[in-house]
């Protein structure tokens, strides 16, 4: 009574009760018996109508060459342009006056995710990775050193390609 | 103590174990039907992890509520906050022991029950007794069905105090919704059953049963009461549509936003058992209780008993499907809706169908002079013919229920008004 509530004037069979009610029943119980569009997660991580973007931006790989060394020279590009200065770079140069990463750890927990390490990289030895299980039993661990950085395996981004836009 | 009265007592134990256990095994069963008859309609697979097929769902889920931290509100009334979820559970359980579930079944003994320990401490139990039709019902209370209108109606002291005593403002709002909601509907439900009582003469469950199985299934020749106490029976255990006590979108959690736990669990299970109560009494009033259409169930025997104990089983977990298909059907009344029809459509409505009935069965036993009980439900199924088809295009047209109460500014009023004031 004292909500003052326009109420349009609707013809008829737009304001039915009962009949909106027996076909809004009929509905919920067809879809009782519709495909399930679950996702059984753990056992099944990727189904014809749903797989994971080559182009997601997860947790990173450091790419080493055929010695099994680090790709990185230590330019120093990466934690420059990391908008979240997640990236620690102490470099080092050996004999032969060859610059590599003494420290390189990125903190995950800092890391927004954008891909601008990958992109700005000239050596193409920093890629964020297509991978999201992440969990861990300490924060510790979620400082990824260059050994942990090495180690992954997950496939690299291909990031957005701006000639295929849509990755296709 | 003679040994018929300490027989009938046992037998009285055994039963009310047996209905507790079935309740509260079938409360927690009901709370992963209801997990998975919602994730089916909503093309999900609901839970299936636990257990075989997610069955052990429900005591995971008992395990986390007792294991879980009770919290108490600093500022909340100490005793009425505990006392909420007894009230609300104990009418809720109660109910239940009223509603005839199967056919009687004939128990014949006559035993001397003494023995010893080793050949001390001799106890002498002296003779148990017990010969006859035993009515598988807790208590068969001659006023079982007033029973039932007074103990439903306590539940509302248990959500009202729940909400009160949190001192929290959305709690007290859930509580606040829940006693005008309640109230407002208990009076429709109560005026819906009246025609019930008219036709079988008799407030006993199992006359009323008696009487259904001698004509027709009072759905037929009552079927607008039916609608009526199905529709009360809805907002009397607060399920959607009328869920305002807790609508989650607009009160948190209603009237038990505060509780944590177990006393959560306990307004869960009372629920529930709500739900559980308002199915068997929809089906011991209107399809008959235990009753299987058909001669084959008037042989007696304890095969009848299971039989028919069986089919109630059915007709009541129906009817609880029933509730939970409505739940992700219709969506939430708005608050001024909700009393809307409780007060201006159900209760006028039930009345008006008291006077067509009491007129009807005046005409059909005194002026058609139809005693038949089968007759005479059809006789009336021919009136409820006419007057459902007669309330549901009403109600079709929207003419009971419209979107708000304000009388519709329709262009030509507006006219009306303009020329008036001009």
């Amino acid at each position: 009574m004292a909500i003052g509530v326009k109420v349009l004037e609707r013809p008829r069979r737009e304001v039915s009760y009962v009949r909106a009610t027996l076909k809004g029943m009929a509905l919920t119980f067809r879809h009782m018996f519709e495909p399930k569009v679950t996702m059984q997660y753990p056992e099944q991580k990727s189904t014809t109508e749903w797989s994971i973007s080559q182009r997601w931006r997860g947790t990173h790989r450091m790419l080493t060459d055929e010695q099994g060394r680090s790709k990185c020279v230590a330019c120093g590009l990466c934690p420059q342009i990391c908008p979240a200065n997640c990236i620690k770079l102490v470099p080092g140069e050996d004999e032969a006056g060859n610059r590599y990463p003494l420290i390189y750890e990125i903190d995950e927990f800092r890391c927004v995710f954008c891909g601008y390490c990958q992109e700005v990289c000239p050596e193409e030895a920093i890629h964020v990775g297509v991978h999201f299980e992440n969990s861990e039993y300490s924060r510790g661990r979620f400082v990824y050193d260059l050994e942990r950085l090495h180690s992954q395996t997950h496939a690299v981004s291909t990031l957005w390609d701006p000639s295929d836009p849509r990755g296709e | 103590m003679t040994p018929e009265l300490k027989g009938f007592i046992l037998l009285s134990v055994i039963k009310m174990v047996l209905v507790f256990t079935v309740l509260m095994v079938g409360v927690a069963l009901l709370t992963l039907m209801e997990r998975k008859v919602s994730a089916w309609m909503q093309n999900r697979r609901g839970p299936n992890r636990v257990g075989w097929a997610g069955l052990l769902q429900p005591a995971a889920d008992g395990v986390k509520n007792i294991l879980k931290e009770e919290t108490y509100p600093g500022l909340a009334s100490p005793w009425l906050f505990v006392l909420a979820p007894a009230l609300s559970f104990i009418p809720a359980l109660l109910l239940f022991g009223v509603i005839p579930f199967a056919a009687p079944l004939p128990v014949e003994f006559d035993v001397t029950v003494r023995f010893s320990f080793l050949g001390l401490f001799p106890i002498d139990l002296g003779r148990w007794a017990h010969h006859g039709l035993m009515p598988m019902v807790v208590a068969d209370l001659p006023i079982g069905f007033l029973f039932v209108l007074a103990i439903s109606s306590m539940g509302v002291y248990g959500i009202a105090l729940a909400g009160w005593s949190s001192n929290s403002k959305y709690a007290l709002l859930g509580g606040l919704r829940a006693s005008a909601q309640m109230i407002s509907y208990e009076v429709a439900m109560g005026l819906s059953l009246i025609p019930v009582l008219l036709l079988s003469g008799n407030v006993s469950f199992s006359a009323i049963i008696r009487d259904q199985q001698a004509g027709l299934w009072y759905v037929l020749p009552l079927f607008l009461s039916f609608f009526i106490f199905l529709i009360s029976g809805f907002a009397e255990t607060n399920r959607l549509p009328f869920d305002l006590p807790e609508a989650e979108s607009e009160l948190i959690a209603g009237y038990h936003t505060e509780y944590s736990a177990m006393k959560f669990s306990f307004f869960f299970i009372a629920e529930y058992a709500n739900v559980v109560t308002v199915c068997a009494m929809v089906t011991t009033l209107f399809f008959g209780g235990w009753d299987i259409p058909g001669r084959w169930d008037e042989q007696g025997g304890v095969l009848q008993t299971l039989a028919t104990g069986g089919f109630f089983f059915l007709k009541v977990m129906f009817w609880i499907f029933f509730v939970m298909w409505i739940r992700w059907t219709l969506p939430r009344f708005r608050y001024d809706q909700l009393m809307a029809l409780g007060w201006k459509v159900l209760m006028p409505l039930a009345l008006a169908y008291i006077m067509v009935i009491c007129t009807a069965i005046y005409g059909i036993e005194h002026v058609a002079g139809i005693v038949d009980p089968k007759l005479r439900s059809l006789a009336l199924f021919g009136v409820n013919v006419v007057v459902g088809l007669l309330i549901f295009g009403l109600l079709d047209s929207g003419v009971f229920i419209k979107g708000s109460n304000r009388p519709q500014q329709t262009s030509k009023a507006l006219a009306k008004r303009a020329t008036v004031t001009g």
